[in-house]
């Protein structure tokens, strides 16, 4: 039996544009990218494509140079047409012009009956084969798996409590078979459970609720609810030496499709909202899909920033750009690059805000749909307000505590404070209240890089 | 209003690197992000979106909720004035006498600090702090009336100086610095900041018969020096001339002598309820002052050897600068315990070490003002206190 965790702190960003709950279909995109920058802890990807190769989905196109097993593959079968690099000749994206009908590499096809039989070992081999192992992402730290470990839980956060998060209902919807086989592979590599955590209040999807073998626990409350992390602290801490992973129901249901059918499968609903869409709602694509064939003609303005993945944790790609890996959602939100006129005390009601200082209104209408920009709503300082960053952190973490060790580079005390039981999207909200402005992410991220390097 | 804009980007590059006035790029900043809000956007991975506050927002919601205390002490000045001469002012002309006193002091301290704080920023080259916004009015308003403004001056100059720009400027610095010139005004010059100065009185000026200057603090050591009880020296305070100035009513509304903004625990409270509602300051600390203060006094009434300690507690709450205090100084972010549970500590401390001040160091008799220097100077203790548990109960959870 699993159980019930009521969660107090934090807070839920209302924003404009939600995906309606239906799936439109459109020609598929041109092209397809494979980005290692959406995977943190791999040394040095090595590319063993080159541009003008034909690829199918499932063709490996990079590994990590360290540990050579730990393969991407593509996502679509066609040519690869760029490899793109950026400063000091860094991987940024290796790009396929899709063919109209996907081929596949394929792997061993199991029955289910076989599943049950197949061993750690045989099971490892052909995900990592495959290229899904790098939907594991392990604990502490956030990286990709390491296959030579055995974890003590394995983490699956059943949804998405992200500013207009994908509906798992919509997104995962006839799933079941699948995310049950995946389930039961993961269970191979764990001793102990394999945790399903879904939302109180929320729909559960008969994905979530109908699977067998694992810790169906419950949680409620508001934002960071949803991340992994949270949930991790609250059911089974990381503490020095422990390892975790997690994986998102995409990924579990990715392993499930290589086993039962054998195949590489990368196709994924995505939701693409935000104030700036004309129809905001849900399409059906690949991983690593070109965003522009969702955003033609289906903008309401020239000047936004399309983003892949939610506003709190996502990464801004422009209108041309790829989906990430592991994201659900294209966010497409004004861009903020206008000066105000005495913007920093006039009164507003638009503007959304935690805090409730002079002249910001939005708590009184706590219903109402945000549009919010880019813009960075201030300058940077030194910490001063405090209390804000712990009112969104429902953990026993002192945010503001950690990150200043992080900045002073001091090991003891980020190992002290909690580093191992964060990454970045625990503590997003963290950045998105922040009266002094810090990139609490990236801050975070350089902590989590000095640990892995240290 | 583009006329203003293209100005400012007009010269904009003569204050950039490379620039004539490349020095002074942090004060053209500045007067540019003091007019508008910038046009900087989020990075592209992390949070794209950002919460609409920000220091200069969080800082002017701490003068709104000064206004009050300020509005009400000019016209305290005048009042006070009235009553202590004897002249029969109408209202309007109490105020006018209140605002010659007051608006002074407020514009030397905005000008001095201000200018420190302009110098740093040349010379040590970070972006002005808004810190100043508050401290500038937070030292006015701790000033006695008949303060002379070259004291002002030194005084808000060696506060920014050496309680915040030597430390690094706003956020950096460990004693709030609008106490910390008050605290040198205490040492530096007694005679101007002791005894009877808390009334506005002209040179010449002729008193009325029985006039007092002295404030509820004095006269309760005073009177505890007789024997005599507190209340009823302050019910007896000003007869003839002053009936019932420091009766309980008179002194929770502020109709007494004091520092321009301290009098009234009213307007405290107005601010208080500004600061906590807007969630700047931490209702936590406010609380867990007037908590300490009024603990401790009631256990000083229980154990009372002499008649100050037998004042009932509640007049504690109302005279000299412990709602003040305990609202605009205590809840200073920077200086106050950052823990969540570190700041019901540090308050119910200011609380007590105020109480214990008053009552068995009555050389001090303000001894709010010391009680918030000293913990603020504990404050980091506190909180190392509190972190460290925090990392204890995570390494308890490895071990089990």
């Amino acid at each position: 039996m699993g159980k019930f965790i009521r969660l107090k702190k934090g807070f839920d960003i209302n924003l404009a544009g939600k995906a309606a709950p239906k799936i439109a279909s459109i020609e598929q995109p041109e092209t397809f990218a494979v980005k290692p920058t959406d995977f943190h802890g791999i040394y040095m990807p090595k590319v063993v494509v080159q541009e003008g190769d034909n690829v199918k989905a499932g063709t490996v196109l990079f590994h990590d140079k360290k540990h050579t097993d730990i393969v991407f593959t593509a996502p679509v079968s066609g040519e690869v047409v760029e490899i793109k690099r950026g400063e000091k000749r860094k991987l940024l994206e290796v790009k396929i012009l899709a063919d109209k009908s996907i081929e596949y590499v394929q792997f061993t096809k199991h029955s289910v009956s076989d599943i049950a039989n197949l061993n750690r070992e045989k099971a490892q081999e052909q995900m990592l084969k495959s290229g899904v192992w790098v939907n594991l992402v392990q604990r502490p730290f956030g990286i990709v798996a390491d296959p030579a470990e055995k974890p003590k839980a394995i983490f699956i956060s059943a949804f998405d409590s992200n500013p207009l998060g994908a509906d798992y209902n919509v997104i995962f919807k006839g799933q079941e078979q699948f995310f049950q086989v995946g389930v039961d592979i993961l269970k191979k590599f764990t001793s102990g459970l394999v945790h399903v955590n879904v939302h109180s209040e929320r729909e559960i999807s008969p994905v979530f609720s109908q699977v067998k073998g694992v810790e169906l626990n419950k949680f409620s409350g508001p934002h960071p609810s949803g991340c992994v992390g949270v949930q991790i602290h609250h059911l089974d801490p990381i503490n020095k030496g422990d390892v975790i992973w997690t994986i998102s129901p995409a990924g579990v249901i990715q392993i499930g499709k290589l086993f039962l059918n054998g195949i590489y499968d990368a196709s994924k609903v995505v939701a693409v909202a935000g104030s700036e869409v004309k129809e905001p709602q849900y399409y059906q694509t690949h991983s690593g899909a070109c965003v522009n064939r969702f955003l033609n003609n289906n903008l309401k303005q020239d000047h936004v920033r399309v983003v892949s993945g939610n506003v709190l944790t996502g990464t801004s790609i422009g209108k041309e750009g790829y989906l990430g890996h592991f994201d659900h959602v294209i966010t497409v939100i004004p861009e903020g690059d206008y000066y105000e006129f005495l913007g920093w005390i006039k009164p507003t009601a638009n503007k959304l805000s935690v805090h409730r200082a002079f002249g910001l209104f939005s708590f009184l209408n706590p219903k109402k749909e945000f549009v919010l920009d880019s813009n960075m709503r201030g300058e940077p300082r030194a910490f001063v307000q405090t209390g804000v960053f712990e009112q969104v952190t429902p953990m026993d973490i002192l945010p503001t505590y950690l990150i200043k060790s992080i900045i002073a580079e001091d090991y003891d005390e980020m190992e002290a404070l909690g580093i191992y039981e964060v990454i970045e999207e625990d503590l997003a909200l963290c950045e998105f209240v922040d009266v002094s402005k810090h990139n609490v992410q990236s801050i975070l991220r350089e902590g989590i890089d000095l640990m892995l390097n240290s | 209003m583009k006329f203003l804009r293209d100005t400012l980007d007009k010269v904009k590059h003569d204050f950039e690197k490379g620039g004539k006035y490349h020095k002074y790029f942090y004060l053209y900043e500045a007067f540019d992000t003091f007019n508008y809000a910038p046009n900087t956007v989020t990075p592209a991975s992390g949070a794209q979106i950002r919460d609409a506050v920000d220091l200069k927002r969080l800082m002017m919601t701490v003068v709104i909720a000064m206004i009050p205390c300020l509005a009400f002490g000019i016209y305290n000045v005048g009042y006070q004035h009235a009553l202590a001469t004897g002249q029969q002012l109408a209202m309007g002309d109490m105020i006018v006498t209140g605002l010659i006193k007051v608006l002074p002091i407020v514009i030397v301290a905005y000008v001095a600090g201000g200018l420190v704080e302009v110098v740093f920023v040349v010379l040590r080259k970070h972006p002005l702090n808004e810190g100043y916004l508050v401290t500038g009015m937070l030292i006015p308003l701790v000033m006695p009336p008949d303060i002379p403004l070259w004291q002002v001056a030194v005084a808000s100059i060696f506060s920014v100086v050496i309680a915040k720009e030597a430390f690094g400027g706003t956020g950096m610095n460990i004693l709030n610095v609008a106490l910390t010139a008050r605290a040198f005004l205490y040492f530096a010059y007694p005679l101007q900041i002791s005894g009877e100065v808390w009334t506005y009185l002209p040179e010449g000026a002729t008193t009325v018969a029985g006039y007092s200057g002295a404030t509820p603090l004095a006269v309760a050591a005073q009177a505890s020096t007789d024997g005599e009880s507190v209340v009823q020296a302050f019910n007896s305070f000003g007869s003839g001339w002053a009936n019932d100035l420091y009766s309980f009513s008179n002194m929770f509304f502020g109709f007494m002598p004091g520092s321009i903004g301290e009098t009234s625990a009213l307007m405290c409270l107005i601010g208080a309820f500004i600061l906590v509602v807007t969630g700047v300051g931490s209702w936590k600390i406010i609380a867990s002052v007037f908590v300490g203060a009024y603990g401790m006094a009631s256990f000083l009434n229980l154990v009372a050897v002499n008649e100050f300690m037998a004042m009932p507690a509640h007049y504690h709450l109302v005279i000299g600068g412990l709602a003040f205090g305990a609202v605009f100084m205590a809840t200073d972010p920077v200086t106050a315990a950052q823990t969540e549970a570190g700041k019901w500590v540090y308050g119910l401390l200011i609380g007590i070490l105020t109480v214990l001040i008053r009552v068995f160091n009555p050389a001090y008799p303000e001894g709010i003002m010391l009680a918030i220097l000293f913990m603020n100077v504990m404050a980091p203790l506190i909180d190392y206190v509190v972190v460290n548990a925090n990392k204890k109960r995570r390494l308890r959870r490895a071990t089990i």
